[in-house]
């Protein structure tokens, strides 16, 4: 898009003023690049949030910023229920908490070589990933309630994992308040037989080296070392955030009218915070927060035995686990006082800094990781959040790359076969239920994450720390 | 127009994270039929499908584009918990109430390599009209 439609105010801030409807200016962090590359729906998107009741400070887009719905992905808001504020369905998205989880290993890359193929091997049979993939873990009414309420710490509970794994998890793995009398029976049962599974799409588990550290002090807090060998998860809460996700929008799509809402776009389908269809939807989405957390938990519980088959005796701990499809209850100092208000983070990491009261003590000096994932066959990156991000993005930073192309474009421009053996040669091993799935997820289908990263760092959301590269690919 | 023009069909729209679905049809119901079709081709290959199960559908709307979201996240539903891929359609809209079949064969990732599941129908470029050429189009976005 055009950047003369902007006031730049620092070498990364990009403002649009409040005009018209707009109850506060909408701000695009990014280098100058980035955002001549960024499609127009950005603009419309982020100054459309920026009209809804109860918003506070401003409407932000992280440096990967794309068209969404209603929201852009990439799109960071903070609302005051106090204020008649709202919570958007769109503004979280369909797939409710995904995020990233980084395992620690204790390997290193000479640990892997003449083994890598048969891990890759037991860990593609021992995660369930693609279209038509089934857990092996099905839940009676009543585990399902104990698991959208109980997260993380209810799949622990339940054998799937380490007490010590929740003090590495967002939330200590579990968000209060969620209510599973408001997530449908359609949403439980369209997670009957889903949990544990990785799903399909840009979802994966990939083996990664770190082959690159640019912050020393922080990555040794991190327990990062170049040639160390970690794991990252990227999923989400599976059927039932999909399910919660497509009820609400359409719910709150017909009731705008009753709340008095208008809005630019129905997309922007919201409600107040403080209605009973607002409150509903803040209950599901807490227990689809909850649901996301225990599979990605249960998912570090199948991979821990897989890698106990290649390496028996090995020792498997979190880095993190952080979403980037969320709406929480935060305090943030807004306009020089401190105030509780609702973080919707679309496609966008929460960064907290140092010293932020929710990060272990491990991170407490040099802030929580902040997980970004790549593509297949490209880097993904560890940054650490930051103090300015409070005052910059309500401590928000980016999520990944975002699509180049359209999954259409990627199967005309590549096969599957041709991509899977390519990504050999580089010494990437690819292992997929599907080849028109990689093509559609071809590498250079997707922007450079590199350049989204570093506009992140320049524009202080969060700081880089290390840079992997991918060894196996796991994909859905 | 050529007659080809008249004979009901689907396409694929772009949308740079996922993708639109529209089926163009001289009918409604056709048109509802054949969006449906452009949502299995964004999973498989419907050719790689047999009929060996159908399925009841209906759905009700006071708004024909929340009539077209409903059938579209309806079959979503039915494909995520059947783990079903369907081929055909026969679709019937009454005024408000839709009531179709929808005929397909279980999810063979082997047989049909499909390449994502479709999270759910969105309002983004949700749409159902008349052309200026008397077809019906119905189209939206879906989350993939």
């Amino acid at each position: 898009m055009d950047i003369k439609q902007f006031i730049q105010r620092d070498e990364s801030c990009w403002e649009i003023p409040a005009k018209g409807a707009m109850r506060v200016p909408a701000i695009i962090y990014a280098d100058p690049g980035l955002l001549e590359a960024m499609d127009q729906k950005v603009y419309e998107q982020i100054t459309n949030v920026a009209t809804l009741p109860g918003i506070v400070e401003a409407a932000y887009a992280m440096p990967d910023a794309h068209w969404g719905y209603g929201f852009p992905i990439g799109g960071v808001a903070a609302f005051d229920a106090d204020e008649g504020g709202v919570i958007s369905a769109g503004g979280v998205g369909f797939d409710i908490s995904c995020g990233v989880r980084t395992l620690h290993t204790g390997l290193t890359v000479n640990d892997l070589q003449n083994v890598n193929k048969e891990l890759a091997d037991e860990l593609y049979r021992s995660v369930p990933a693609g279209v038509g993939s089934r857990g092996r873990i099905h839940l009676n009414h009543d585990e399902m309630r104990a698991m959208l309420t109980g997260g993380a710490q209810w799949a622990v509970d339940q054998g799937f994992g380490e007490a010590r794994d929740l003090e590495f998890t967002e939330e200590h793995g579990r968000v209060d308040a969620a209510e599973p009398s408001d997530v449908s029976p359609r949403a439980r049962e369209r997670q009957k037989g889903e949990m544990g599974t990785l799903g399909s799409g840009n979802h994966y588990l990939e083996v990664q080296r770190v082959v690159e550290i640019f912050d020393q002090e922080v990555a040794e807090a991190y327990r990062l070392k170049i040639d160390a060998i970690v794991i990252s998860i990227h999923c989400g809460s599976r059927g039932l955030g999909h399910q919660i996700g497509t009820e609400f929008l359409k719910d709150m799509a017909l009731a705008a009218s009753q709340y008095h809402i208008t809005l630019p776009d129905r997309e922007l389908a919201c409600a107040p915070l403080n209605s009973p269809l607002g409150k509903r939807y803040l209950g599901a989405m807490r227990a689809g927060i909850n649901c996301a957390l225990a599979n990605r938990q249960i998912i570090t519980h199948l991979t821990r035995q897989a890698m106990n088959k290649i390496f028996p005796g090995i020792s498997i701990n979190l880095l993190y686990d952080v979403s980037h499809n969320t709406c929480k209850q935060e305090r943030h100092i807004v306009a020089g006082s401190a105030r509780t208000v609702f973080v919707h983070r679309k496609g966008a990491t929460r960064a907290f800094g140092p010293g932020h009261a929710d990060l272990p003590t491990e991170y407490q000096t040099v802030g929580q990781p902040v997980l970004i994932g790549g593509s297949m066959g490209t880097s993904s990156y560890i940054l650490c959040g930051t103090k300015q991000a409070e005052q910059r993005s309500f401590s928000s930073a980016c999520h990944g790359a975002g699509r180049a192309m359209s999954r259409r474009q990627a199967t005309k421009q590549w096969q599957g076969r041709t991509l899977v053996d390519q990504l050999a040669e580089q010494g990437i091993i690819i292992r997929s239920p599907s080849l028109r799935g990689v093509a559609e997820e071809a590498p250079a289908a997707y922007k450079d994450v590199s350049a989204v990263v570093d506009a992140a760092d320049k524009a202080g959301l969060a700081n880089k720390v290390a840079r992997l590269e991918p060894v196996i690919c796991i994909k859905g | 127009m050529t007659d080809n023009a008249q004979i009901p069909h689907w396409e694929h729209f772009e949308h740079k994270a996922d993708i639109g679905i529209r089926g163009i049809a001289p009918t409604l119901a056709e048109a509802f039929e054949q969006a449906a079709l452009a949502m299995t081709s964004v999973i498989c290959d419907p050719d790689l499908i047999l009929e060996h199960q159908s399925v009841e559908v209906s759905c009700q709307a006071d708004d024909i584009e929340f009539l077209f979201l409903d059938w579209i996240n309806e079959l979503i539903y039915l494909m995520a918990v059947k783990r079903l891929l369907f081929k055909r359609f026969q679709v019937v809209i009454n005024g408000k109430t839709l009531i179709a079949t929808a005929s397909g064969e279980p999810t063979d990732p082997a047989k049909h390599q499909p390449a994502v599941e479709i999270k759910g129908a969105t309002l983004t470029e949700l749409a159902v009209r008349q052309t200026e050429d008397g077809l019906w189009l119905a189209q939206c976005v879906v989350d993939v």
